[in-house]
């Protein structure tokens, strides 16, 4: 008989039951298989109820965002292998509001995501005539890192200061901030500024760090946050010391 | 349900009873080992602090005479705030180390269209704490 593998998973039916509850799966054990294969037999072969979210299957899309044993992970880059023999619990993301099973509800973040600007902010456009806005290397270099965020949420599922304070902006939308603050093409850090000085934005960080630990995409938010703390710093300490310098 | 309630439920509102939502635990910082390690960072600055007032005590009373500082040096010689003392110290090394060791994350410094590696960062911290360490010892011991 072919090896199986134990999976318990997170089922909640708004409409039957008002507290979630883990439901246990036997799918077969395939040492190329990852999390998300996992799900997809079920609601092919076992339970066609199941509901999840997921699309690439291959780390870009950011749709299959789970907690796979309780740390916050992209379920189709996260092998069964790993967990092997042992049964792999699989949940929605810790601190947003459960939908159904294991999907949750992101519109708080999609609204943090707008509010803090992550698009080039031009004082003046040019005009198409005049041609692109140039970059060096060393200029890509400075932001690229934050621009590979794929919106996946995990770094909210792992920030306890989030859980605490939903009003927190969160890490993914400062790094993204911050992504387009350090683009030397970008003249709109003021506008952001506003935002992300709130006690809510960046203040609001203590820097436990774990949101850069679970980034599937090695984004570092943390960095970020904290360096945006610096800059943030040193425009209030201007802004003190140089009042006419302000604009 | 009524075509009302149909309505309602379809718009984004921030309560929403037909959501789940967990609370987070009172405990949740001893669920992992970094959350704990995060609290007992965040901790580690009420023993900084007991470091500074120390240190104030003991520069007033060395203003005041050698009887004055001769009582303060007896209450440091108590069992009870040697072992605070202790504890103290290790928590300041512990917030030391643990800062010192984020600092890279802060500080981006670009050279030459390059970033300064973490460890010359982090390195400068520790090279800073030592001269300044050996320049205190030196002018308490000489």
């Amino acid at each position: 008989m072919a090896e199986t593998i134990q999976l318990e998973v997170t089922r909640y039916s708004p409409e039957h039951g008002s507290v979630p509850a883990l439901q246990r799966f036997e799918v077969p054990y395939r040492k190329d298989w990852v999390v998300l294969d996992a799900l997809n037999y079920i609601k092919d072969k076992l339970d066609g109820s199941l509901s999840y979210r997921w699309s690439c299957r291959m780390g870009i899309c950011g749709s299959c965002g789970m907690m796979v044993n309780g740390e916050p992970k992209l379920t189709c880059a996260t092998f069964l292998s790993n967990y092997a023999p042992h049964a792999v619990r699989v949940e929605p993301l810790r601190n947003f509001p459960v939908v159904r099973d294991l999907v949750i509800e992101m519109t708080d973040f999609m609204v943090k995501l707008q509010k803090v600007k992550p698009w080039i902010i031009r004082k003046e456009e040019k005009s198409i005539a005049d041609g692109e806005y140039m970059q060096t290397t060393s200029q890509l270099d400075a932001y690229k890192q934050f621009s590979m965020c794929i919106n996946c949420m995990l770094c909210y599922a792992a920030c306890p200061v989030y859980g605490l304070d939903p009003l927190f902006i969160g890490p993914a939308a400062i790094a993204l901030a911050q992504r387009y603050n350090i683009d030397s093409r970008d003249q709109g850090a003021k506008e952001r500024m506003n935002i992300l000085s709130q006690h809510e934005g960046i203040w609001g960080c203590t820097f436990v760090g774990e949101c850069t630990e679970v980034c599937p995409k090695n984004v570092d938010p943390a960095g970020a946050i904290q360096q945006y703390k610096l800059t943030a710093t040193k425009e209030w300490f201007k802004s003190v010391l140089m009042p006419w310098g302000a604009r | 349900m009524t075509p009302h309630e149909t309505n309602r439920a379809t718009q984004y509102t921030l309560y929403h009873p037909r959501w789940y939502r967990t609370r987070v635990s009172t405990y949740w910082w001893l669920r992992k080992w970094c959350y704990l390690k995060f609290v007992l960072r965040e901790l580690s600055s009420v023993f900084v602090a007991y470091f500074v007032v120390i240190t104030l005590l003991q520069i007033h009373s060395l203003s005041r005479g050698p009887e004055a500082y001769a009582r303060f040096e007896r209450l440091m010689h108590n069992p009870l705030v040697i072992a605070l003392s202790a504890i103290s110290l290790l928590f300041v090394l512990f917030h030391t180390i643990t800062w010192f060791n984020l600092a890279p994350r802060a500080i981006v410094v670009r050279l030459g269209g390059m970033r300064i590696p973490d460890i010359l960062i982090a390195g400068s911290n520790y090279v800073a704490w030592l001269m300044i360490s050996a320049a205190v010892a030196w002018f308490i011991l000489r």
